[in-house]
């Protein structure tokens, strides 16, 4: 099963022209993902390396089936591009683009609740989400990640999530699914969307979950772990020791009150009985003991 | 990106938002003429980027010239929690009736925008939404509809404000929401927003709150810049495009992505050591990146010791070492460096490190490992 995505799923790539999508995109499809096509208006009718270009998602949709796209537009289009995916009939919309203004991601969010409720968009400003072996969409580098399950991996930050893949391929421990939901302030795709996917996935035995600190995500994902979770989690919250009220890089990492530290959300989700690391080294060495005792 | 006083009412202004105005000065001379200006009595408050100015007597009353000389005097060049007074906004004093609290910011859990309206501002307001949860009227919009007038009456009608605000008030919130909005603030927060005794409502302070990732559609927050206050570290890292923020460690700290860098953070406490800094200098890792990240840390006299911590994604391990290599060869480095490179082809990097090992580079297999090693170069664990 694994989650959202598998190899039956045909990816169109928005941006597939500019140099980040062109390079991501042909990775993806390298690692064998179907990237069945890209969208530039001014260059439809011609092809990136044997992938076609269309002018919008909805001929693209029409022409290869594609049900899923992969958003490279720089920040300022994200919106429009975003628009044109769900209308172009997607069920899944992951934006790789960081910047994007929050009063955007606001509207985006709950225009496509309201407008186009069969649409699950991911981030902006995540990695994306690679199902190992079958599907890879984003920036994720699949070597790192090893494919058969047991573990599903959800997580707020990119580098973290990769380090996450990496322990676990050391351990010698597969992944269902990988999702980076990224650290934004609105991301389209929550810890909760994932956690109740992963405790639906039959291939999904146990989850490894990746917080910061900033916003109340991780306490509400303890809440959901808490009432709705039979199976286990390990976690791992970041920014313990971040000076508070400062700006870490992510637009979402912003601490305020008392929810948001990383203490307020290790002690929640302790209390959910999640097991909680120090360190990403010992979410692994947490998780290979949770897959051993299986 | 956080505005002082002066420049959120300038920012209110833009968007027909009533304020209370006056003039900025930077010497006592110019707050002087500026109170002659206003009239009085006059008040003088510093501008700086944190709340509690008035608890620290950063805001006072002047009757006369005399008095006005002797606050501007106090309170230019005056330390606010570490943040040294550059400037005083001076205005003629406000004849206040009430004092209410009002503000709009995103609530992230909810998805939605929050407004927040209280008859019982121009106090601590934290400690009104700690002790009275009802003294503060919440009200939820969602941003695809916006704030209708209608909405924002019945908000303000329950909010409780004397009858006499409450028009004034609608107007007011209907503009600071635009304000919030297409203004692309994270914040806007008036506290107070009060009514005269003449029977106008106007905001009688301002903190502003930008969506940095919104500058590309906000061509005038250019002349904000220059007041950042940023220390010289974080200005040159700037300058150079990278995600630094200055702490006050020995322990100097280069990684790669935000999650990873304040993982390190972490560790580097876990290990008995306290960062210098937070850098982040995003996804890749080229030579030229990794040799800017090594001159900004360079220029912080603190820093004992330098750890590197990179995950190879896309960007292999043995790209990532021969960067490090490359960038140690351009910059003359005041500490010894740490590398902890894991990943993609981590192996084929460790051994290019291993070729250039001294002690002024070392490598370590793993991140609590490489903190360890950091903290100890850097002169042991704190006290």
């Amino acid at each position: 099963m694994a989650i959202f995505v598998d190899e039956t799923t045909k990816v169109v790539v928005q941006g597939l022209t500019g140099s980040q999508g062109r390079f991501y995109g042909l990775r993806n499809r390298d690692y064998g993902t179907k990237v069945v096509a890209g969208t530039n208006p001014r260059k439809a009718g011609t092809d990136v390396e044997g992938i076609p270009v269309f002018a919008t998602v909805a001929e693209a949709a029409a022409a290869t089936g594609a049900t899923a796209s992969c958003v490279f537009i720089p920040a300022p289009g994200v919106f429009g591009a975003v628009l044109e995916a769900a209308e172009g009939g997607m069920e899944l919309i992951v934006v790789i683009t960081e910047g994007v203004p929050a009063q955007d991601e606001a509207r985006l969010y709950n225009l496509l609740v309201r407008d186009f409720p069969g649409t699950r968009l991911l981030g902006p400003n995540c990695p994306g989400i690679i199902t190992p072996d079958r599907c890879n969409i984003g920036i994720t580098a699949g070597e790192i990640a090893l494919g058969g399950g047991p573990v599903g991996i959800v997580s707020r930050s990119g580098t973290l999530t990769y380090q996450a893949l990496y322990e676990l391929q050391q351990a010698g421990i597969g992944v269902t699914t990988c999702v980076g939901i990224g650290g934004d302030p609105v991301p389209g795709t929550s810890f909760i969307d994932c956690l109740a996917a992963f405790e639906a996935d039959s291939e999904t035995a146990a989850v490894m979950l990746i917080g910061e600190i900033g916003g109340s995500a991780e306490e509400e994902a303890a809440d959901y772990i808490k009432e709705m979770m039979s199976k286990p989690v390990v976690a791992y919250v970041a920014g313990l020791t971040a000076p508070p009220g400062r700006r870490m890089g992510h637009a979402g990492a912003i601490v305020s009150g008392s929810k948001g530290t990383a203490k307020a959300k290790i002690d929640a989700l302790r209390a959910a009985g999640a097991q909680v690391a120090a360190n990403p080294t010992e979410a692994g060495f947490l998780m290979a003991a949770v897959v051993g005792g299986l | 990106m956080d505005l002082l006083e002066h420049q959120g009412k300038a920012y209110f202004a833009r968007f027909a938002i009533p304020v209370s105005t006056g003039g900025v000065a930077t010497n006592v001379t110019d707050a002087v003429a500026a109170a002659e200006q206003a009239g009085y009595p006059a008040v003088v408050k510093a501008q700086v980027h944190v709340g509690g100015r008035g608890k620290a007597g950063g805001v006072r009353l002047a009757a006369d010239r005399v008095e006005a000389e002797a606050a501007a005097t106090a309170i230019l060049g005056m330390s606010i929690k570490g943040h040294v007074v550059q400037a005083v906004l001076v205005e003629r004093a406000t004849d206040i009736a009430e004092e209410y609290y009002a503000s709009f910011t995103l609530d992230r859990a909810a998805k939605l925008h929050l407004g927040m309206l209280s008859a019982e501002g121009g106090i601590d307001i934290e400690q009104v939404a700690l002790d009275t949860p009802d003294a503060i009227a919440r009200l939820h919009v969602d941003p695809v509809d916006g704030l209708s007038r209608e909405l924002c009456q019945a908000w303000v009608r329950r909010a409780g404000l004397a009858p006499q605000a409450v028009a004034g008030t609608v107007d007011l919130l209907l503009a600071l929401y635009r304000c919030f909005v297409e203004g692309d603030g994270d914040l806007v927060e008036v506290n107070p927003l009060v009514l005269t005794t003449g029977g106008r409502v106007l905001a009688l302070d301002a903190k502003v709150t930008l969506d940095d990732n919104a500058a590309f559609r906000h061509p005038e927050w250019q002349e904000y810049e220059g007041t950042q206050e940023l220390d010289e570290r974080e200005r040159l890292a700037r300058q150079k495009g990278l995600q630094y923020i200055g702490l006050d460690g020995s322990v100097g700290i280069i990684a790669n992505g935000a999650g990873l860098a304040m993982s390190t953070l972490d560790v580097v406490n876990q290990a008995g050591g306290r960062p210098a800094n937070f850098l982040d200098i995003g996804g890749g890792a080229s030579a030229a990146v990794m040799a800017n990240a090594l001159e900004v840390i360079n220029t912080d006299e603190n820093v004992r010791a330098i750890f590197v911590n990179v995950f190879g994604g896309i960007t292999r391990g043995e790209e990532v070492a021969n960067g490090i290599v490359e960038a140690m060869g351009r910059v003359e480095l005041a500490s010894p460096l740490v590398v902890r490179l894991d990943g993609t082809n981590a192996a084929e990097g460790r051994a290019i490190l291993a070729r250039h090992e001294s002690d002024r580079l070392v490598s370590r297999a793993t991140m609590l490992d490489a903190a360890r090693t950091a903290v100890e170069l850097a002169g042991g664990g704190k006290e």
